[in-house]
């Protein structure tokens, strides 16, 4: 990573967790539907770039969510999940050629950033919200607010994307 | 020797991952259990210095209805001091101990509702002699119980909080049961475990029991609005809260003068019975 990269990043995640814990926790959305935009930390770090670093920087940002929002671990489970099986989904949703061609999100086809957007937002939101309500009778509860959730954060995550993407 | 050492490093990211995730379930569980105070919590320096920033910008917007809630509590407050001005001038009494209830208060940083384990962060903690398992209410109702703190900050447990269980009973027949939350409405609370016997009536006020040391008896709940009868032969009671546990701003920390004796007491009984 250059030096320009690694400012962009230390940015990118206080700018999210700020943006996260400040605004998005306390939307609420007919009652309990929160985005929740803090991973496109994890989804926007260069795809070629250390895979140790970021499940250590995954871990760290998910525990400073936890601190602020007073839920355990959850959210540093979560975001630790996808930070580890990031590689993965990458190879599912751009096919195997990601890692020798420099990809950038922004110039993808559109139905193949959807597809890698769409699928890490609904694994963290599932191992978030299975761990958040931590009980088997509550399974149903937990998915319905998967679902919500991830609608709404996909769609946020999609315009955010767009709008930055633009100014470039 | 050399292999276990290929294999750690061939593996590393793996076993990266799953350490951290085991350290971060292990928060998870032990948020989960009541007793254990978290060691993740939102009452350290860093988190309440940015959430009283926050509320210190964000307070504006709601002062006006912070003042009418404030007037309408000190007319309240103003009528119960004159019927205690007629009480104390006809009785004269030396023997007056210190009230059992010391109030302070204290103003709500940060507030969560929408999750099924919601905690509340205040901007009172060790430094004010916050204690944990000191009740917290405000001037409409009840709101939760002190679990973590602090030197400046402590949060709380609210009542919206799958783990929760308090103590309430009905106003009018003194017929006892547990509180605890469905996570389906941040307005409305379950009453549990209340004998088949009480004569429930849609509209009738729950008020806190008083068999504990954390809420004095009588603090208000919220009134009934629905009943349903489960197998046991007990009912459930959905409970509409007075408090609108969306929109909190000034909370009443209570502190029992007489905690200590009566948990003293009550252990003191217990150990006889060995």
């Amino acid at each position: 990573m250059q030096n320009s990269e690694i400012f962009q990043n230390i940015i990118r995640f206080i700018g999210l967790a700020l943006l996260q814990v400040l605004v998005l926790n306390h939307i609420n959305f007919l009652g309990y539907i929160n985005p929740y935009l803090y991973i496109l930390f994890v989804m926007l770090f260069p795809f070629t770039g250390n895979k140790t670093l970021l499940i250590f920087l995954g871990f760290f940002l998910g525990l400073t969510i936890d601190i602020f929002s007073d839920t355990g671990g959850v959210h540093a489970a979560a975001t630790v999940f996808i930070a580890y099986i990031r590689p993965a989904i990458l190879k599912f949703s751009f096919g195997i050629s990601y890692e020798y061609n420099v990809i950038k999100l922004n110039k993808v086809a559109t139905n193949e950033r959807l597809l890698y957007i769409s699928a890490m937002v609904i694994l963290h939101h599932l191992v978030l919200f299975l761990l958040e309500t931590f009980n088997i009778s509550h399974i149903l509860l937990a998915l319905k607010s998967t679902l919500f959730s991830s609608i709404f954060s996909i769609i946020l995550i999609f315009s955010v994307l767009i709008l930055w993407g633009r100014k470039r | 020797m050399q292999q276990i050492i290929f294999f750690f490093i061939r593996n590393k990211n793996f076993l990266l991952f799953f350490a951290l995730f085991l350290i971060a379930l292990s928060f998870t569980i032990q948020s989960n259990s009541y007793h254990a105070s978290s060691f993740v919590n939102s009452a350290n320096f860093m988190s309440g210095g940015v959430y009283s920033a926050r509320s210190s910008v964000s307070d504006y917007f709601g002062l006006e209805t912070q003042n009418q809630k404030l007037t309408e509590e000190n007319a309240y407050l103003r009528s119960q001091v004159t019927k205690l001005q007629n009480i104390s001038e006809t009785t004269l009494d030396t023997t007056i101990t210190d009230a059992p209830y010391f109030f302070m208060a204290a103003k709500v940083i940060n507030n969560n509702y929408g999750n099924t384990k919601n905690s509340i962060t205040i901007n009172k903690g060790v430094r004010d002699s916050v204690k944990v398992d000191q009740g917290v209410i405000t001037s409409q109702g009840l709101v939760g119980i002190v679990n973590n703190m602090s030197e400046g900050f402590a949060t709380v447990q609210s009542i919206l909080n799958t783990n929760s269980e308090i103590n309430a009973k009905l106003k009018k027949t003194n017929h006892f049961g547990t509180l605890a939350w469905n996570t389906k409405n941040p307005n409305v609370v379950q009453l549990k475990q209340i004998p088949r016997l009480a004569p429930l009536v849609l509209g009738d006020t729950i008020v806190t029991g008083g068999r504990s040391t954390i809420f004095p008896e009588g603090v208000l709940i919220g009134t009934i609005i629905d009943f349903e009868l489960t197998q046991d032969d007990s009912y459930i009671v959905d409970v509409q809260l007075f408090n609108d546990m969306t929109n909190l701003k000034q909370v009443y920390l209570i502190t029992n003068t007489q905690a200590r004796k009566i948990l003293q007491l009550e252990q003191a009984t217990e150990d006889a019975e060995q």
